[in-house]
């Protein structure tokens, strides 16, 4: 048992649901009481969608478990056939129906429904919703492509020189992280490398379209949380090789295109000759982030300390990007999926920070807070951590809000998606120029801590890190009940609640801990002259300096000792 | 109980029908069973913990309980919300002795990072139903430790039990037992079900100029201050949802007024005549205190009725607050109903409301959701009220829609908010008056 408040995945029967939900033809019956149709609503609200998603719920009640639950199913199976007339069916069931053990998938199976029925037995307390997804994507091919595995030690046709080759992409789905987009960006960015576009799956493909997978020359594994288990099965029956570089930013765009040539056996060099790497000029490459990064407005961006938080492939992703595309400093990185833990281990000791794995949120906003970065890259629930804690934030990843999923193309892949990056990550920050004046001018009243940049007066809200809990409590507790957003799923409710244990800040962890050294008023209004955003971490610091030194009283020397010492 | 219907005495067009509009009592119901698109008890936490605001709510469930509760409620404001869940995992299934050690970790756990509860709720799920977790008894264990810095109850928020508001029903009647005897010789007023803080304050200045009291509500602001029950208890209701517990309350005396839903300008007229005739306060002074705040009402309301009137309404079964909210469509926006659907139908609790319905609508209990969607579509109404999960499909049907949800976390009871409930339904119809695209 496990005490949750908050939890990044749900269970992996809404990860099935984001399978079947992606595609077209495909009903999904689950085995489940009254209540677990809620998962509709991520499909209907956060994505917008304008159908329902393809599910039947058997809805089964308390009264019902001492008699034929089984029955149940049977009849919903028999009714969503005739009603929806799928080509394919997945049966399965949710965390309460797997306690009572009927087998859905099984009685499906036996009621002679001439359609291909996939069984799913998908652990509910074990396992979580990417994984289900997985699991579900991976069955549904197999099930499908069975029939047409070859023999084993059968080779592959090679590609007739007079066709163009031709790539699946795998594993976009509703509810990913831009998936929609991505899917868009990389067609076209093959479709310029002279590679056409087979089966696009499980985003916008049928079962009918399933079945033509093995008529292409390669795999593109697109989010490997999805599709790894996929490609790998494809790659061990129809011996399909699968690209696996996912080309989110500029350097990882270039390396997916290298895999394509490779495995497609073209020549991509003339493509990447317009990527000058390391010349960057405003055409220099096909996107602007290589001179944007390197235009003298973004000095600013040096060495700005970001925290990296959210599935595996996003938090790759965004971590190179930050490191070699924009210059950060990577203070920080982690993610919920424990599945990817190991790669996201390496990552950390590349970057030389502790990786947090865990999908307790109350460690990540610990990590946060001890990390005192100066931009979160997280999921929507760093996004609340950031607010909270007054540190600007973008989204990277999923779980997402309405608000990820915006009207206009912004994908993250390719090289249009390193300039969506580019903008969404560096709007949230100071302007460059705008900056420098904040530091120059900070003495002068209207450049106050509270200073937010100008364009985005809401930002920080005049609470910096460290305040949050002022903020907090000067708002109405009751403001959310009684003035309530419509349907809260999609509109921010931005009334911060009472908390009753205030947010442990860096400041006021070591305010507890530190007993020994005062700071002196001179010292004190010295720490007041550092930009909010360090100041924490600056205060922690002198005061653990002054400690370790033996220092009862902390003087603006000390201060400036400890930031000489950790500067090191 | 007592059994008369408190109709007004006094004429107008801002009184519901002496005679009732149809004997909708009989009204043949139409009952369903079936793929339901409504939201478990579970829900309840989100209003609950609002209004309780020293109460915490420990679901003993599922990854998926701990993803409904903040899916439905989209409210990851709070980093440290006053509720959670105690995720079961394969171990606690594998024993029942351990999942009740872990289940007392959780507690303590969370106990010892919030000293601020005073009193935890656990909250049963479906799994943790289908296993047999005895959270009743847990409750008595836990209590042993904690008792009297935290009291400790559980109540059942499952799906296989209880529909999205019978989770507040299930919650209130877990605390019954706990009201304190009341020793009041004369009557007393008990507001059951949640209400709004502005709204419960603008009711509590009408029943002091009412010369009606004392009054309490129930929930309480605060978990720990319980409302006094007994025999001279007179209990007026604010939820048409609250089932159980007011059967819990009459079994420890409290007489039930029977009384149409205090929505729209007639139905609070009529709450609030309930209260009076028990009290005995006279008709001039109730006409006295009401007339300037139902006057204001109506006139704020005379707007929205010239969108609504005429228009054809369909409910989906959702919040348990359809009939009396068709009601008020009905006889005060001039609203035609198609069909009205409801999860369960109480008929004590409806017993005022069913007889102001008219008779030619379809009044359905219960859900297949295909069914009433093939009927909805064949219908086509001009205003639909669903759950979040069929808004959008339906509105890209060309159906226009409100959702159910908002109706029950906004402040929609009594005068002052009478105009913003039908604001709400005509909203929708203002605004595809409005596109063009």
């Amino acid at each position: 048992m496990q005490l949750t408040l908050w939890t990044y995945e749900g269970p992996p029967h809404v990860g099935a649901m984001r399978i079947a939900t992606s595609m077209e033809g495909v009903h999904y019956v689950l085995h489940a009481p009254q209540g677990d149709t809620y998962a509709d609503l991520l499909f209907t609200m956060i994505e917008r969608r304008d159908r329902r998603p393809p599910v039947t719920y058997t809805t089964f009640q308390a009264r019902d478990l001492g008699g034929d639950t089984a029955e149940l199913v049977k009849t919903c199976v028999r009714d969503a056939y005739e009603r929806f007339k799928p080509q394919a069916m997945l049966v399965g069931e949710s965390c309460t129906a797997e306690l009572i053990q009927d087998q859905p998938g099984s009685l499906a199976q036996g009621m002679g429904i001439p359609i291909p029925i996939v069984n799913l037995e998908l652990p509910a307390y074990s396992k979580k919703e990417n994984w289900g997804a997985s699991e579900t994507f991976y069955h549904l091919v197999r099930t499908l492509l069975l029939p047409q595995v070859p023999a084993p030690g059968t080779t592959r046709e090679p590609r007739p020189g007079d066709r163009r080759p031709r790539a699946n992409l795998l594993g976009g789905t509703l509810l990913g992280f831009r998936n929609r987009d991505d899917v868009k960006e990389v067609t076209r960015l093959l479709h310029a490398l002279g590679v056409d576009v087979h089966v696009t799956a499980p985003a916008g493909a049928t079962p009918e379209l399933l079945q033509r997978i093995p008529e292409a020359d390669f795999n593109i594994c697109l989010y490997p949380e999805v599709a790894d288990t996929t490609c790998r099965w494809l790659e061990r029956s129809f011996r399909m090789p699968t690209v696996r570089t996912v080309p989110i930013g500029i350097g990882a765009t270039r390396d997916f295109i290298l895999e394509v040539g490779r495995v497609a056996g073209i020549d991509v060099q003339p493509f990447l000759d317009r990527e000058r790497i390391g010349q960057a000029t405003m055409d220099s490459s096909q996107s602007l982030l290589p001179w944007y990064s390197r235009s003298v407005d973004a000095t600013y961006l040096t060495g700005k300390r970001v925290f990296v938080f959210g599935d595996a492939t996003h938090v790759k992703a965004a971590a190179r990007i930050a490191a070699e595309e924009l210059g950060f400093t990577i203070v920080g990185l982690g993610t919920y999926s424990r599945e990817y833990a190991r790669d996201i281990r390496e990552l950390g000791a590349k970057y030389g920070v502790e990786p947090v794995i865990t999908d307790d949120y109350l460690d990540v906003e610990q990590a946060v807070a001890d990390a005192a970065p100066e931009l979160v890259l997280g999921t929507q629930m760093e996004r609340h951590i950031a607010k909270r804690l007054g540190v600007p934030c973008a989204v990277i990843s999923s779980p997402i809000h309405v608000q990820d999923v915006p009207a206009r193309y912004s994908p993250q892949m390719g090289f249009e998606g390193a300039n969506v990056i580019f903008d969404t990550w560096v709007h949230p920050l100071m302007m460059g120029l705008e900056e420098h004046l904040l530091q120059m001018f900070r003495e002068d009243f209207e450049f106050g801590d509270g200073a937010a940049p100008s364009h985005l007066a809401s930002v920080h809200g005049g609470a910096p890190a460290g305040a949050s809990a002022t903020a907090a409590v000067v708002a109405p507790v009751d403001e959310a009940f009684e003035r309530p957003e419509p349907a809260s799923i999609v509109a921010e409710i931005t009334e911060p609640d009472l908390p009753v244990i205030v947010p442990t800040t860096p400041a006021m962890t070591s305010a507890a801990a530190v007993v020994s050294a005062t700071w002196l008023p001179d010292a004190e209004r010295e720490l007041k002259k550092i930009p909010f955003f360090v100041r924490g971490k600056a205060k922690r610091n002198t005061e653990k300096y002054a400690i370790e030194h033996g220092l009862d009283r902390i003087t603006v020397d000390t201060l400036y000792e400890a930031k000489a010492h950790y500067a090191r | 109980m007592t059994a008369t219907i408190p109709l007004p005495v006094r004429g107008g067009c801002t009184d519901l029908p002496i005679a009732p509009a149809s004997n909708a009592t009989q009204l043949p119901v139409l009952k369903e069973r079936g793929q339901r698109e409504v939201f478990c008890g579970l829900t309840g936490i989100v209003w609950l913990h609002r209004k309780m605001q020293d109460a915490f709510f420990m679901v003993v469930g599922s990854r998926t309980c701990a993803h409904l509760v903040q899916s439905a409620a989209g409210v990851m404001i709070f980093a440290e919300p006053r509720f959670g869940t105690a995720i079961l995992g394969e171990r606690d299934l594998a024993g029942l002795a351990d999942a009740n050690d872990e289940l007392d970790r959780c507690v303590e756990q969370l106990l010892a990072r919030r000293p601020d509860i005073a009193t935890l709720f656990l909250v049963g799920s479906c799994p943790s139903e289908v296993i047999k977790l005895d959270l009743s008894r847990a409750a008595e264990r836990l209590n042993e430790r904690f008792f009297p810095r935290v009291r400790i109850l559980n109540y059942s928020g499952s799906g296989i039990e209880t529909t999205f508001t019978q989770g507040e029903d299930t919650c209130l009647k877990s605390m019954v037992p706990h009201l304190p005897a009341s020793t009041s010789t004369t009557p007393e007023l008990l507001v059951v079900g949640t209400l709004a803080d502005v709204v419960e304050d603008q009711f509590t200045r009408l029943f002091r100029e009412l010369g009606i009291g004392p009054v309490h509500f129930f929930p309480p602001r605060r978990a720990r201050e319980l409302p006094p029950i007994g025999p001279n208890t007179r209990l007026l209701l604010a939820q048409p949802f609250v089932s159980e517990t007011v059967r819990a309350l009459q079994a420890r005396g409290a007489t039930l007024l029977s009384s149409p839903y205090p929505f729209g300008v007639q139905g609070t007229n009529a709450w609030l005549r309930a209260a009076a005739s028990a009290f005995g306060v006279p008709e001039s002074r109730v006409i006295e205190v009401t007339r300037a705040p139902a006057e204001r009402a109506s006139k704020a309301l005379a707007r929205f009725r010239e969108r609504l009137a005429g228009k054809r309404l369909f409910f989906f079964p959702d919040s348990q607050l359809e009939l009396p909210l068709a009601r008020f469509m009905h006889h005060e926006c001039g609203m035609e109903l198609v069909e009205v659907g409801t999860p369960y139908l109480d008929r004590l609790l409806m017993e005022a409301e069913l007889p102001l319905l008219p008779g030619t609508i379809t009044l359905s209990e219960g859900q297949d959701v295909e069914k009433q969607l093939d009927r909805c579509r064949a219908a086509r109404p001009d205003l639909t009220v669903c759950g979040l999960g069929l808004a959008n499909p339906l509105e890209a049907e060309g159906l226009r829609t409100k959702w159910a949800i908002e109706l029950v976390f906004s402040p929609i009871h009594g005068y002052d908010q009478a105009a913003d409930l039908a604001e709400l339904f005509a909203r929708p119809l203002e605004r595809s008056s409005r596109l063009t695209v």
